[in-house]
């Protein structure tokens, strides 16, 4: 989701010091320059950040009265900085990395710094990339680069002030070290608490100059992430994990087929359960309300729901691949039109190849199930959850409930894997909708197969390549026309221009390699009954499999070894060459590799831009007589600018290319008469302990501006592993998941 | 119903002997740390230690944990071992989003209680029941030999960032 539209207007920050409230500095800024209403520092909302959403890593001291809720950062007197955070954290390290960014420039032991998730507000804690509050598309720590450590210059600006002031010494005399204000020449010192009341009657300052790169203390080293002690000890809060008094816990089944509606329910049959509360009906769903979830699931087995399948009932994968390969044949809208692709292709000489690639519908498999706890009121309405989009999810409980915005307060959790699933709001949607018609607080957990079966699905992509090698066995011609759903057309419309989802097209539009004559084109296409939606590495993980297999295939039309044919289309891409050596080399590209008895090994490489960074992956597989593929090992060189948090890199390309690897050799998501076929782990495979490869992950640090890490590990796997396959075999694999097709007949 | 032993606390829960030890833990007991994944024994985020064995609360009836030692996440670090997988996993920084580490620390600790120097075909054996989502495999083994005080190979060059390059 790589959204370029920045909101203009300047970053004035502060311009006064918060207040001191409760023994508190509070001091707000907003991500944009100003609050929504205008002013800066205070405003009047009541909403409280929530507190007892993130467990113990995440709880603040208690709150004072009468805060300006729209802060970013408040000191304690006791010196504890807390900040509040306006990213979840769903395993990327944001609650490491963003108040890294603020404690670098305010001088905090980040020890001490406290972290607070912000609460439902679209327009303050909306982030500058992505103009939402959102957490996706790897924007936090680009987003938030600059303002955080800008909001922490000023607050350590009048910190000093306050402490200059107090001692009658000059500003220039003072370091600030670990959260103290020093005075060396009189052996003074002040902890951030005892400077509070001072400097809450100061100005913020209008600009501040912020530190370089060469005298950071934090920023580009590994720290530890915040979130490990609640993670390994059982403590760390998740949405599933919400317990209110009295509170109902809710089975549910929706209809099987999209557009379904619920025909019939035994209620008497679920009422005889013991410990059953209540049997609840909406239009394409029922919900069982129980003591405990297990009951709840006896009376939903025992309610044994009929539906009305609906306009859908016949929807097939074979149905959607079908109009989708027929569509494709039409023009599409052009995203990208450089020369004339299509009189080069269509020219005698050279040698044109033409290649249709097609990718799955995905679910995404949270560890944690979806779910929602809501506790509704003639007044009110509070929602306890894991989500991408905190504003979201409270706009859609005022949808259904009609209670005006701020009446709903969304307590957001750690998020049990986000993956773009949390994106969504249709769980939120549907527990508050069933929430109405239930007495007292309800909590509703999917079981896993609701989960894969009621998911909003990575689209299916069905794409046609084209191109013309030259007499060098150089491209000089390329066309792709990429078919699949929008999810931005649903997701933020005003993001699709002339018919562009730029998400379909995205890595596929602008190329790092030179070619002369291109042109990319994208045709929507709605499979009917299948909701879409964004998975780990969006667009790029659909157009980095397609570009970098056919730039594969071209490679070996050409008679060129891969990685020689991509150094000679990347002379204009500098930063995307160097990973692609640093991975070959470190890979030992070229040698050959170990053989493995009874298996056939290859090596494969990937080389992409997207997110903000530069990466290249090789990965070594080998291939069984059964066509079962494996992945050893695969080293991972990347390039996202100035390092963070250096360890969470690693961690996240590690990550992400084991998600990125489960899905390339055996996922999909498949309909036979509307319904999902795929119910559980078990026909749903992720990669396990025994499977995953070894990976190297190499760091191409630099003071470049920062890029995102969450997603690309993901994007560039599928692809290397895919061109692992052709080495080693000679098939080459057009169509994700790998899963059987190398079986011999 | 029987009395539970959980986390050495004897509890009479008015439960059905049917009921999965899991929803006794969570949402009778009230401890929240062992998590439901799948409800079918796929992936190992319920797990917790019935005698020591590692089992899997989504399947098994409370009936068969009566009368048994049963302890979850947010006791095993009273046990030795189990502090010393905790440690271990901080110290590597295993967790992403953490959701199914209570699982993978039960399975390790009885791992290691079993096995204190396990092989990484042992390692295999014993975690292959619990998927991680995030793809934390590689920092699990790297923390499961820790906690045994295996010697890993020195620091890999891949936990070390390249010099800066000039902007």
């Amino acid at each position: 989701m790589e959204t370029k539209e920045k909101v203009s207007g300047s970053r004035r920050g502060f311009m006064k010091a918060g207040a001191v409230a409760g023994g508190s500095l509070l001091f707000g800024f907003s991500l944009f320059g100003c609050s929504k209403d205008g002013k800066e520092g205070q405003n009047d909302r009541k909403e409280k950040p929530s507190e007892t959403a993130v467990g113990q890593a995440a709880t603040a001291a208690s709150e004072p009265a009468g805060l300006a809720h729209d802060a970013f950062i408040r000191i304690d007197r006791d010196g504890i900085v807390t900040l509040i955070v306006h990213k979840v954290e769903m395993g990327q390290g944001t609650f490491t990395s963003m108040p890294m960014l603020l404690a670098e420039e305010l001088g905090a032991d980040l020890s001490k710094v406290k972290l607070e998730q912000a609460p439902a507000d679209n327009s303050l804690y909306a982030d500058p990339m992505l103009g939402g509050q959102v957490t996706g598309g790897s924007t936090s720590v680009r987003g938030a680069w600059k303002p955080l450590r800008e909001a922490g210059a000023k607050v350590r600006t009048v910190l000093v002030q306050a402490a200059a002031q107090t001692w009658k010494v000059d500003e220039k005399e003072l370091s600030v070290v670990g959260g103290t204000v020093r005075h060396q020449a009189s052996n003074r010192s002040a902890h951030f608490g005892e400077l509070v009341d001072a400097a809450s009657k100061l100005q913020f300052p209008k600009t501040v100059t912020l530190k370089d790169a060469a005298d950071f203390t934090l920023i580009g080293k590994s720290m530890k992430r915040l979130d490990s002690a609640v993670k390994v000890n059982g403590q760390a809060l998740f949405g599933i994990d919400a317990k209110l008094p009295n509170m109902g816990i809710a089975a549910v089944m929706a209809s099987p087929v999209t557009g379904g509606k619920v025909a019939a329910v035994d209620e008497q049959k679920a009422m005889a359960v013991k410990g059953v509360r209540q049997v609840l009906r909406i239009e394409g769903a029922v919900a069982v309300v129980a003591d405990n979830f297990w009951t709840a699931k006896q009376g939903l087995l025992a309610a044994a729901p009929r539906f009305d399948d609906g306009p859908n009932a016949n929807v097939s994968t074979a149905s959607i691949v079908a109009d989708m390969a027929k569509v494709s044949e039409g023009t599409g809208a052009v995203a990208t039109n450089k020369g004339d692709a299509l009189k080069a292709l269509g020219q005698e000489g050279g040698r044109r190849i033409d290649a249709i690639y097609e990718m799955p519908f995905l679910a995404h498999a949270t560890m944690e199930p979806m779910n929602c706890t809501v506790d509704l009121r003639a007044d009110g309405c509070d929602l306890w959850v894991g989500t991408q989009v905190p504003a979201l999810a409270q706009g859609a409980a005022a949808k259904v409930t009609g209670l005006p915005v701020e009446k709903v307060k969304v307590h957001n959790h750690y998020l049990g894997g986000g993956f773009g699933r949390r994106l969504e709001v249709d769980n939120v949607l549907q527990a508050v909708a069933f929430a109405k018609l239930a007495k007292g607080p309800l909590k509703v957990i999917w079981t896993r197969e609701e989960d894969i079966q009621h998911d909003m699905y990575r689209p299916y992509y069905y794409d046609r390549l084209s191109a013309k090698l030259d007499n060098k066995g150089m491209p000089v011609a390329w066309f792709h026309r990429v078919t699949g759903s929008s999810i931005m057309a649903r997701f933020a419309p005003p993001m699709v221009k002339n018919g562009v989802d730029p998400d379909a097209v995205e890595a596929a539009a602008d190329l790092q390699y030179t070619i002369p004559d291109m042109r990319v084109e994208y045709v929507r296409h709605e499979p009917p009954g299948v909701p879409t939606a964004f998975w780990r590495g969006v667009g790029p993980t659909h157009n980095i499999f397609v570009v970098e297999s056919f730039i594969d295939e071209l490679a070996y039309a050409g008679k060129t070894d891969p990685v020689a044919f991509r150094r000679a289309l990347l002379q204009k891409s500098p930063r995307t060459l160097a990973v692609l050596n640093l991975a070959v080399e470190k890979a030992g590209w070229g040698k050959p590799l170990k053989p493995i008895a009874g298996r056939k090994v290859g090596r494969g490489v990937s080389a992409q831009f997207a997110f903000g960074s530069y990466m290249s992956q090789v990965a070594e597989v080998s291939v069984g007589p059964d066509g079962d593929v494996r992945v050893h090992r695969v080293v991972c060189a990347v390039d996202c600018g100035q390092n963070i948090n250096p360890d969470t890199i690693i961690a996240q390309m590690e990550g992400g290319i084991v998600f990125g690897a489960s899905a390339a050799l055996w996922d999909q998501i498949t309909h036979e008469k509307g319904r999902v076929q795929q119910t559980n782990f078990s026909d749903y495979r992720v990669m396990r302990m025994n499977e995953a490869p070894t990976v190297e992950v190499y760091i191409v640090n630099s003071h470049d501006e920062p890029g995102g890490i969450g997603e690309p590990g993901t994007s560039g796997i599928a692809p290397a592993i895919a061109n692992a396959v052709f080495a080693a075999t000679g098939k080459r694999v057009r169509k994700l998941p790998i899963g059987e097709q190398l079986k011999k007949a | 119903m029987p009395a539970l032993d959980i986390n050495g606390t004897s509890t009479n829960l008015d439960v059905p002997d049917d009921m999965p030890l899991l929803w006794a833990i969570r949402d009778v007991m009230g401890l929240t740390g062992t998590k439901f994944g799948c409800g079918v024994a796929l992936c190992g985020a319920c797990t917790v230690h019935l005698d020591g064995q590692p089992i899997r609360s989504c399947v098994t009836p409370v009936s068969a944990a009566a009368g048994k030692k049963i302890t979850t996440i947010e006791a095993i670090g009273n046990d030795p071992v189990g502090a010393k997988v905790q440690d271990a996993w901080r110290q590597v920084d295993v967790v992403q989003c953490g959701y199914c580490q209570s699982g993978q620390i039960m399975s390790a600790t009885a791992l290691l209680q079993a096995t204190p120097k396990p092989s990484d075909a042992d390692i295999d054996n014993a975690m292959a029941g619990n998927i991680c989502r995030c793809g934390t495999y590689g920092r699990i083994r790297k923390a499961i030999k820790i906690a045994a005080g295996i010697p890993s190979p020195a620091v890999a060059p891949a936990a070390q960032p390249q010099a800066p390059r000039k902007a």
